[in-house]
This record gives C-alpha cells, sequence and structure tokens, in this order.
C-alpha cells in the first residue's frame, strides 16, 4: 500500500513534469523532459555512478564522524560540569556560523580531495546529534535518579564508576529515542555538507558533476545527478530510520492522531 | 496480553511460619527522626515533627496530598538535606546511608529491560554480580514466576507494581521507604497487594506514605496522621491485630472513625 502510494505520488509529478516541458515548449537546457534526463542517466551511467561513490563516501563518513563527535561531546556536556559551562556555549556560539562560509576555508586547508567535505559534513551532523543526545541525558526521570542513587549508596564504588553504570544502565537508554531522533535530522540533511564542499572545490563528486554540467549548459546530465543524488539520501534516510526502529523496539510510538489503525 | 485471564493470581502474603525470599535482609534496625522546620524556600511546611520507626514493623504516613508527607520520606532517604536543628538516627548508631530501599508510586521499571533485568538492576548500578536465583524466587513470591523475559510494556499495572516491589525487596535494605506504592492501582488489586505486602515486608523497618486510610488500617503497625493547619503529626495509632486487618472488623470502625476525624481537622481550603 504505502509502496503504491510512492508510486502514484512520484508517477503523478513525472506527468505534471512531462506537461510542463510540452505545453510551454521549454528548451532542454531549461528544462528537460522526463525522457531526455533518464536517457543522460543511462548514457552517463559510468561518470555518474563515479561521482556518486565519492558523495557517498563523504556523507557517510562525515555522519559517522559528526555522529561519534556529537554523542561523545553530548556526554561529556552532560556528566561534566566544566564541559557544560565552558565548551558548551562555544558550540552554541559556532552554529551561527554559516557553514557555506567556511566551506572555502577547509578547501584552502584541506586541499580538494575528500577531506574538507567530509569536515563539512560533521560540522553540519554535529549539532543536532549532541542536542538531540543531551536533551535526552536531561530527561531523566528524576525518580529514577533518585531510586538510582539510593541503590548505589549501598555499593562501595568510586563515584566515577557509579557514574559510569547510572549511564550505562540509566541515562544513556532513557536518551536513545531523543538521539535517535538527532541522527534522524543529521542523515536528512548530511547531503548538504557534501555537496557544498564540492561545489567550493572538488575533483569528483555528484556537487562536482553538477557544477561542471550546469556551466556546459547540460541540464539533463544535472537533472539525472539530482536524481541520483536524492535517491541517495531518501535511501540513507530509510535505512537510518528502519535500523534506529529495530534498534528500539520499546521506543512508544503511538503513531498519528489522525490514523484510525496503528501501522507498523 | 492485557486480558484480565492472562493476569497470573496475586499470592495472598506468605503464611507467617514459612520462609521465604523476601526474609532475607539485613539486620533490623529503628529509625528516629526529628524535623526542627521543614520548608522549602519561603513556603514553610510542617515544624517540631518528631517520627519514630519501629524495628519490624510498618509504620504508615496518612495524610492529605500537600501535606508534606513525601518531603519526610526524602528527608528520610537523603533526596533532601536534613534541615538544621533536626536529627536522623538508626537505632545501632550507624549511618541509615547504604541500607535503605525505596519503593515509588510509579513502577520505574526500565522499558527497554525484561523483568528480571529490572529486579536485579541494583546489583549492576553498583558493580555487583547480580544474584539471579534469588530474583527468580522473588518473582515468585509475587506471583511473577514465568514472566522472567517478559518486557514491561506487556504487563498490567498491578504486575508492574509487583516487579517494583521485588526489586524493592531485592535491595536488601533494613529500611524500606513506600510512597503511595499502591495509588495507582485499581481497588481489587490494591487490596491484593496490600496482602502481598504485608506478608513480604516482615521483619523489615517500613515507612509506608499513603493518603487511604483503609491501606493505613489494613496493612500499618503503627499510623500517624499528618494534617492541620500548621500541619502537625498526631500520636502513634496502634491498631490491634496481625496484618493484614479485615477493614470490616468491629475494633478496626473504631480506628477508623479516630483517623476520619484527624483528617477531618484538617481544614485545609486549598485542595
Amino acid at each position: 500500500m504505502k509502496a503504491i502510494r510512492i508510486l502514484i505520488t512520484l508517477g503523478g509529478l513525472i506527468l505534471i513534469w512531462d506537461l510542463i516541458t510540452r505545453l510551454l515548449g521549454l528548451p532542454k537546457f531549461i528544462l528537460p523532459a522526463p525522457l531526455l534526463v533518464l536517457e543522460a542517466l543511462i548514457h552517463h551511467m559510468g561518470l555518474i555512478a563515479h561521482h556518486s561513490l565519492t558523495t557517498a563516501l563523504e556523507i557517510l563518513l562525515g555522519l559517522l564522524f559528526g555522529g561519534l563527535f556529537g554523542m561523545i561531546s553530548a556526554l561529556l556536556i552532560s556528566a561534566y560540569a566544566p564541559v557544560r559551562q565552558w565548551v558548551f556555549p562555544l558550540l552554541i556560539g559556532s552554529q551561527a556560523i554559516p557553514v557555506f562560509a567556511i566551506a572555502p576555508l577547509l578547501v584552502l586547508w584541506l586541499g580538494y580531495g575528500i577531506a574538507p567535505k567530509v569536515v563539512m559534513g560533521m560540522i553540519i551532523i554535529y549539532f543536532p546529534v549532541t542536542v538531540g543526545f543531551l536533551d535526552g541525558l536531561n530527561r531523566t526521570p528524576p525518580a529514577w535518579r533518585d531510586l538510582a542513587r539510593l541503590m548505589q549508596q549501598s555499593g562501595q564504588r568510586s563515584r566515577f564508576q557509579n557514574l559510569y553504570r547510572l549511564y550505562r544502565h540509566v541515562k544513556i537508554p532513557f536518551a536513545l529515542p531523543s538521539l535517535a531522533s538527532g541522527i534522524r535530522v543529521a542523515t536528512a540533511i548530511a547531503p548538504i555538507g557534501a555537496v557544498v564542499g564540492e561545489w567550493v572545490g572538488a575533483s569528483s563528486g555528484l556537487g562536482y558533476l553538477m557544477l561542471h554540467a550546469n556551466a556546459r549548459v547540460q541540464t539533463d546530465l544535472m537533472f539525472a545527478s539530482l536524481l541520483v543524488l536524492s535517491l541517495m539520501a531518501v535511501s540513507l534516510y530509510f535505512l537510518v530510520d528502519y535500523a534506529l526502529r529495530r534498534a528500539l523496539p520499546w521506543q512508544p510510538d503511538t503513531g498519528h492522531d489522525d490514523s484510525s489503525q496503528r501501522s507498523l | 496480553m492485557g486480558s484480565d485471564s492472562q493476569t497470573p493470581p496475586i499470592p495472598t502474603g506468605s503464611s507467617p511460619y514459612q520462609e521465604t525470599a523476601a526474609s532475607k535482609s539485613g539486620t533490623g534496625v529503628a529509625v528516629d527522626l526529628y524535623l526542627d522546620r521543614l520548608s522549602f524556600g519561603e513556603t514553610f511546611i510542617v515544624g517540631d515533627l518528631h517520627l519514630a520507626l519501629q524495628q519490624g514493623r510498618i509504620t504508615c504516613l496518612l495524610g492529605p496530598s500537600g501535606v508534606g508527607k513525601s518531603s519526610i520520606l526524602k528527608i528520610l532517604a537523603g533526596f533532601i538535606p536534613l534541615p538544621a536543628k533536626s536529627h536522623l538516627r538508626a537505632s545501632d548508631g550507624a549511618e541509615l546511608a547504604g541500607r535503605l530501599s525505596y519503593m515509588d508510586q510509579n513502577d520505574l521499571l526500565l522499558p527497554w529491560a525484561n523483568v528480571l533485568e529490572n529486579v536485579v538492576i541494583g546489583a549492576r548500578l553498583r558493580g555487583e554480580p547480580p544474584d539471579v536465583s534469588r530474583a527468580r524466587a522473588l518473582l515468585q513470591d509475587v506471583g511473577l514466576a514465568g514472566y522472567e523475559t517478559a518486557r514491561p510494556v506487556q504487563l498490567s499495572g498491578g504486575m508492574k507494581q509487583r516487579v517494583a516491589l521485588a526489586r524493592t525487596l531485592m535491595e536488601e535494605g533494613a529500611v524500606v521507604l513506600m510512597d503511595e506504592p499502591f495509588s495507582a492501582l485499581d481497588a481489587i488489586t490494591k487490596y491484593r497487594l496490600q496482602d502481598l505486602a504485608a506478608g513480604l515486608l516482615k521483619d523489615r523497618t517500613v515507612l509506608l506514605i499513603t493518603h487511604d486510610p483503609m491501606e493505613a488500617l489494613r496493612i500499618g503497625h503503627v499510623i500517624h496522621v499528618l494534617s492541620g493547619d500548621p500541619v502537625t503529626l498526631s500520636p502513634a495509632l496502634r491498631p490491634e491485630g496481625a496484618i493484614p486487618r479485615d477493614p470490616a472488623a468491629d475494633d478496626l470502625r473504631h480506628h477508623y472513625s479516630k483517623v476520619m476525624e484527624s483528617l477531618a481537622l484538617s481544614g485545609r481550603t486549598d485542595i
């Protein structure tokens, strides 16, 4: 049912697109018809695949490192007051700088390879992951914190070990649904970093390919690249969303309020 | 899940001669608490309050909501620091911290962990190897044998609170603090759980906070009413007979009217 809905929506959009090009008689360098885009996609298959791999790698590495740094930061901010007081305001301030503005700097410092794109991705991904996880960690029900503290009083262990166990058994599991929300947001915006990085300066990648296609008025190739990029981003999102749902089966999910029946 | 027919029966409480897993507890201890003045910021709650918990007995602190019952329990638990010119003493002179168990009105079960893991969470938090066989025996005592691998979401409210009771008993604390532990349950489940708790809490020093006069009369060895304006603690009421008592018994009716009288004196207009 879900698949049919998606197919109908996509088919409808393509139909409208096709109608627009026919009715308005737009030249193909302004808006190529869907069939022309498909043709370009098949014709440039090898080229697009090569550049897609670069972009996919950048997105995945950015997501991995940005996510890891985000999680570690959230844990440190939540557990240690000095980090919370000194470093956290800095992190929030850093988000006021547009990533687009520092992209040229990153390319200047890190070169034309994939490094500046991964860093761009990290910067974009880091924040939603940190904030999501931190919100979850800060929302441990107070009654549970009290109970855990009382239970730990009869132990003989050090403060650090008790803190570690509190996080391991109570706080982190409680925060996982929030972390999952942060990761979902991060996954959806992850391709931005890679593509912006490629626009500023790159030797390969879908953003690079699109820029060149645009300059040579190969609008059909540009659309084909865009299509592949969207497909990559959407499948990555659904893959991550599926994995997160599988990993957190106990997470309360009441679905949407307007649905008469619960769908899983 | 969720249908009544699947709910396992609640045991009627252990007989006084039967050795249960719950009986294993730390050495008994009595507790003596004196509060000179308890207030939150500018809000005065209660002053000149003296509360004694007898060793191996259930002491009920009965009162309307908002009267400060939970604050007193939180002081005992150490969640709120002891006010100035007040004292909290254990009969053996040692620290009370580390010898307390706590049961909340919410089950506080971890939704991602199964029933058995929830019962042994105390040991996990202390980094000790959990005594799984004792946990199983306690689950048997609360009538939940066979539910070890169930998740909290699969259990009814009464079953969850029974798991919470097993987790509380799993902690070998000599003093058990219970904050309205059965208040969220329906009348029938509550009645059965009171029986169960009365049997399993034998030998422990218990402070039970409640706003239900029947609950206090059923399972309280000693009952204090906390009410009035300014709030005062009533003298100890000691209904006769072993717990759990029959609320319809004649001698209990006399205590019931006494309790109701103290509660009616509260005269609070802000409820």
